[in-house]
């Protein structure tokens, strides 16, 4: 049920979205996500906007993924 | 651009060295538990179960929303689609789902009127159209579905849409996820906690049921790099001994959660005891609509009876959903039971562990 793809805020009317998913448009209620604003990605779920991706979060992550893919290149391991 | 770091979380060399990692972490036999449906999907599409050590086991929970309604719940929604003047809407996956002696799709069939709809939107908007008949969404799924549904109440009670009405079994994972630590048979070493209703009610939700456990859990999101990560902090968890709450899914989820999300769902809906298939009655963890909006509230509004529910027989869903077998165990499995033709929700839903096994070979 979790439409897991961040999708791109293109308009704004009232309390509806107009949202770009993979080049397709759909509808999204922001019932759930006031401050939502025309550019920003955002996941939605049957048919609301729920949460907007958070650009300082996704680049932690990425961070933490290189890190680990650093561990690795460089012949870590667990010893034991 | 956010949307860029999906081609990063996608990333296969990235993915090799997480799993590389995960093989070089030395543990005990451990059984992790994805509670998502969503999650279980991803993980057999991408095939993670193919490259992990063998001593991981991913098992499936109770988080595919059609999987975990009961059967006396299927049957009173379908009992609610014989009423006359009532339009009965849902998500598409609740129509093949057999109940006692029928399914919404026979209903339909039989010329009742039942409409698959995508959002809660989209059944208000009929609701507006068809002044003269009731218009009844079946409310089922967890924490990420029941806002979309407490949005609709309040948008129906404000817009004065008096024809509007939900019947809620709505299920909420916290108090799922005490039940599983409880139950005999059950023994997992870590959860892979459901990245979407994290987004709803945040980290600190957890807090309680990781305090009392003291279970390693870590929160994901759905791309195969951020499972392999949190998988991987399952292990770096287990192996330490010092099992923590963390989350791998930063960009979406945090402590809190949704605020907007958390007072619509508060404003409209109060905890209530909630029957899980295979489970049963689980204190609290169910939401039932508030007095306040009694209007909008198919329970109330409509007296529904059905008899004793019949479980279809030799289906072994309830054993699946808490992990106590997994499909194969089932004599029905792939013979009689078929994504096409399925004897059981776990087989009907999409999310369902036992589409998901058949769908993905095993
Ligand atoms: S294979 Fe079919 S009958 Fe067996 S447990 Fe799964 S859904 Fe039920």
């Amino acid at each position: 049920m979790c439409l897991a793809i961040p999708s791109k805020i293109t308009r704004i009317e009232n309390d509806m979205a107009t949202i770009d998913v993979d080049g397709v448009q759909r509808q999204a209620s922001l019932l759930l996500l006031e401050d939502a604003a025309v550019g920003e990605y955002v996941i939605v779920h049957a048919g609301f906007a729920i949460q907007k991706i958070d650009e300082a979060g996704a680049m932690e992550t990425i961070r933490l993924l290189k890190e680990a893919a650093a561990f690795v290149e460089s012949g870590g391991g667990d010893p034991s | 651009m956010p949307l860029k770091h999906i081609e990063e979380f996608r990333d296969a060399k990235l993915a090799q060295n997480l799993v590389a990692k995960i093989n070089a972490t030395k543990t005990r036999h451990i059984r992790l538990m994805e509670v998502c449906g969503t999650h279980t999907v991803s993980i057999f599409r991408s095939g993670i179960r193919s490259v992990l050590p063998p001593t991981i086991s991913l098992l499936s929970g109770p988080g595919c929303p059609v999987c975990v309604t009961d059967q006396r719940e299927i049957d009173a929604f379908i009992e609610l689609a014989r009423i006359d003047d009532v339009i009965l809407t849902t998500f598409g996956d609740l129509m093949r789902v057999p109940g006692s002696t029928s399914s919404l799709q026979k209903q339909r069939a039989d010329g009742k009127d039942i409409r698959v709809v995508y959002s809660t939107v989209d059944a208000l908007e009929i609701a507006r159209k068809n002044p003269a008949k009731q218009v009844v969404f079946l409310g089922i799924g967890f924490e990420t579905t029941a806002p979309t549904i407490a949005a609709a109440i309040v948008s129906a009670a404000r817009t004065k849409v008096t024809n509007f009405s939900v019947i809620s079994a709505h299920k909420l994972v916290p108090p799922a996820l005490e039940t599983l630590m409880t139950l005999e048979d059950v023994r997992l070493d870590g959860f892979i906690l459901p990245g979407h209703v994290s987004v709803i009610i945040g980290v600190n939700a957890y807090q309680p049921f990781f305090d009392r456990y003291q279970i390693p859990c870590v929160v994901a999101g759905f791309e195969p790099t951020d499972i392999l990560q949190t998988i991987s902090m399952l292990v770096e968890q287990i192996k330490t001994g010092r099992p923590r709450l963390e989350n791998a899914y930063q960009r979406a989820v945090t402590p809190e959660g949704n605020p907007t999300a958390r007072k619509i769902l508060d404003e409209v809906f109060e905890l209530a005891d909630a029957s899980w298939r295979g489970i049963g009655v689980i204190a609290n963890s169910g939401l039932k609509i508030r007095e306040a909006f009694a209007a909008h509230d198919a329970q109330r509004l409509f007296d529904i009876q059905v008899p004793e529910p019949q479980i279809p027989k030799g289906c072994i869903c309830g054993d699946i959903l808490t992990a106590k077998k997994i499909p194969p165990d089932c004599k029905l499995y792939a013979t009689t039971c078929t994504p096409t033709d399925p004897v059981g929700p776990c087989m009907v839903s999409t999310e369902g562990t036992c589409a998901a096994y058949y769908k993905y070979h095993v």
